[in-house]
């Protein structure tokens, strides 16, 4: 049995700042860093920055002054330096697999593919409309954070917009559903806003499927009162690539629910943050992730608690198996001072059933004020080993069924939050069939 | 009745140093209704043969048979011996993560009476059987050993032991790390699997401790891979008095 198990608390009485110190094996890694660098050895300029362990304040892993506060955001690509795969935004994800996404700009590299084709399935209420870069109501929810997100807010050529009408009320059974087909591997962007307006209750769900090279922005814009849940799937074939900057803002007394599931595709980077634009608002954020052999999934979570009273809970959960799969959860929060009464918890699991397979789990909290309800995280990653299989063997169950019920077991945590019937049936058979396509 | 038989059975391993010999023909024959003490030394074997009679992967069986009931059971799977009646108490019960004790005890008891218990009597059997050992109620949420102490775990391990309901149960060092009331309870649940019958149980231990609670039939002395001496309860009273400083320094003179 290995169990590899860090947890850290901090409950709001002593109010002590505690920051990640740099990950235990972690080591950079040359083979993932992007052509664009300069000659030097994988030790030169920001990696030995990277490496340096220092009293760190505010967060960031192993770099002192990389509070999530100050990190950069602009509407504007060139605003963005080019990214060399040392910085700690990217220090994971394998640059050369982004297929030109994290290039775009560079020695022509463009991003113009056709952008996946959007099909829908809605109540009548719910309006899905397609507009033109110039509409007003983007932008409201978000600013792309990475260059990769810069790049694809300058490229998309029209814009997907879902409005949930004020007051409107929908339920678990009556969900908007765009169904975003890919478009081959031409590099893409594209834009979608999901917008529920006060005192709306609903549910979207963005079913990524089909074949892309894609960044897309996703705004999810949550005005006073309102209750959205939005399910974003990553069930793609097993070639694509798809960098998703998901910006949520949510409004006074307002809840949203945003799950992730990725499954499908060669690289997939999904970096939800949420910021509060009223006080008494709730956010939970759910993931689900099934690596398998050669696949990177990434998540990178920010919540950003900005405004007094507001809760955030952040769950996410990944099943890892075969050669080369590899998972990355970051999830950052940070209370700013005027956040008092601020109550907010972050969990990831990892489960690692072969040999072979990789998570790296950080979690980082920055907290300013003393003035909080909660702030906790905890991150673990447990490996499904041989002692275990023995031990449900000898209690006479068969190791197909052992393997099943381990993981079925993990992850249903996650799945029974969707709450929705029918998307709680898929990621079962998914999860299912992800345990059958393994070499289980 | 029922007969699990060992012949002459010769056991390894294969370490970083090379393959290490360490049963060195072990033959024992326990019938249900018998309670057998295996007693030794630290590295005499003991778990080993516990072990292998369980399937563990890491031991290589390079002679001899192990049968039950005339079935060979070294052909056998893990979990076919598991539901041909072999029970293992493990010396270190593992964490499953994911897996709720309430999933895992109805999954397993499943298995090996090859249909599902009937939801009312085994809730009822599962809450009696807790309430027994000493368990508390929220331990059915838990996940499968996840955060248990040392004396938790052992007992679940008895927990196990009763609504299984083996023919035979090989306790693999039950009574190490426990204090006396921990003792006592585990103790008593084995001797409530023993007074319910059909059990045969092969009692793993290196101390004379636990035989006060649990009352052998048959005592042997295992010293470097093989028995040294068997006998009636009565060479548990004396390995109480002398150790097991005796077979040792024969094992050194023979050596």
């Amino acid at each position: 049995m290995t169990e590899l198990t860090e947890e850290k608390t901090i409950d709001a009485a002593d109010g002590k700042v505690w920051s990640q110190g740099f990950i235990k094996g972690m080591t950079e890694e040359g083979e993932q860093l992007s052509d664009l660098n300069p000659e030097s050895g994988p030790l030169g300029g920001s990696a030995v920055k990277a490496h340096s362990h220092g009293d760190s304040h505010g967060g960031g892993v192993g770099v002192p002054d990389s509070s999530r506060a100050g990190r950069l955001t602009s509407y504007k690509l060139a605003d963005f330096p080019l990214i060399t795969g040392r910085e700690e935004d990217w220090r994971f994800t394998p640059l050369k697999r982004l297929r030109g996404l994290d290039r775009v700009g560079v020695k022509g590299q463009q991003l113009d593919g056709p952008a996946p084709a959007v099909e829908v399935t809605k109540p009548d209420a719910v309006t899905v409309e397609t507009v033109g870069r110039g509409d007003a109501r983007i932008g409201r929810a978000g600013i792309p954070e990475d260059r990769v997100a810069a790049a694809a807010w300058e490229n998309f050529a029209e814009a997907t917009v879902v409005t949930l009408p004020a007051e409107y009320q929908g339920t678990a059974e009556d969900v908007t559903t765009l169904t975003l087909t890919g478009a081959g591997t031409t590099p893409a962007a594209s834009h979608i806003l999901v917008h529920a307006k006060q005192f709306a209750t609903g549910v979207v769900v963005l079913d990524h499927r089909g074949t892309a090279v894609l960044s897309e922005n996703v705004e999810i814009l949550v005005e006073d009162g309102a209750n959205l849940t939005v399910v974003s799937i990553q069930d793609w074939d097993d070639d694509a690539v798809h960098a998703s900057a998901q910006h949520i803002q949510v409004g006074r007394d307002a809840k949203v629910k945003h799950v992730v599931i990725n499954l499908g595709g060669n690289l997939l980077r999904t970096t939800p943050s949420a910021r509060y634009a009223g006080t008494g608002a709730e956010v939970e954020m759910y993931g689900l992730y099934f690596a398998d052999a050669g696949q990177h999934l990434e998540q990178r979570l920010f919540v950003d608690h900005s405004t007094n009273n507001c809760k955030s809970r952040v769950t996410y959960k990944g099943a890892l198996q075969g050669d080369g799969a590899h998972a990355v959860w970051i999830g950052d929060v940070l209370i700013r001072k005027a956040a008092e009464g601020t109550d907010t918890y972050e969990m990831n699991r990892n489960l690692i059933l072969t040999q072979g397979a990789r998570a790296d789990s950080v979690p980082n909290l920055e907290i300013e004020t003393g003035m909080i309800e909660g702030a906790g995280h905890a991150s673990a990653t447990g490996r499904f080993d041989d002692e275990q299989l023995f031990y449900l063997q000898a209690r006479g169950i068969p190791e197909d069924v052992a393997r099943r019920l381990v993981v079925r077991g993990f992850l249903n945590e996650v799945i029974q939050h969707i709450k929705v019937p029918a998307l709680e049936e898929r990621m079962r058979e998914a999860v299912e069939r992800e345990l059958a396509a393994g070499t289980l | 009745m029922s007969t699990l038989e060992i012949k002459d059975l010769h056991v390894s391993i294969t370490t970083e140093q090379g393959v290490k010999n360490i049963l060195k023909g072990v033959s024992l024959t326990i019938k249900t209704g018998e309670t057998h003490a295996i007693m030794g030394p630290n590295g005499s074997g003991k778990s080993t043969l516990a072990s292998t009679i369980a399937g563990h992967p890491r031991y290589t069986v390079d002679s001899g048979s192990i049968t039950l009931d005339g079935e060979d059971v070294l052909a056998m799977t893990v979990d076919q011996r598991a539901r041909a009646g072999l029970f293992l108490a493990m010396q270190y019960p593992v964490e499953i993560p994911g897996v709720t004790m309430t999933n895992f005890l109805r999954t397993a008891k499943t298995a090996i009476d090859g249909e599902a218990p009937k939801l009312r009597t085994w809730t009822k059997d599962v809450k009696e059987a807790m309430a027994q050992l000493r368990i508390e109620p929220e331990f059915a949420q838990r996940n499968v050993n996840e955060g248990f102490s040392g004396g938790e775990k052992k007992r679940h391990e008895i927990l196990q032991l009763e609504l299984l309901k083996p023919k035979f149960a090989i306790l693999d060092e039950t009574d190490s790390g426990l204090d006396v009331d921990a003792l006592k309870v585990v103790s008593e649940g084995v001797n409530r699997a023993i007074a319910e019958g059909g059990l045969g149980t092969m009692l793993i231990t290196h101390y004379t401790r636990i035989l006060r609670y649990i009352k052998p039939d048959f005592v042997h002395v295992f010293v470097d891979g093989n028995i040294a001496e068997q006998g009636g309860p009565e060479l548990a009273d004396r390995l109480e008095d002398e150790g097991y400083d005796r077979y040792l320094a024969d094992a050194q003179a023979t050596a």
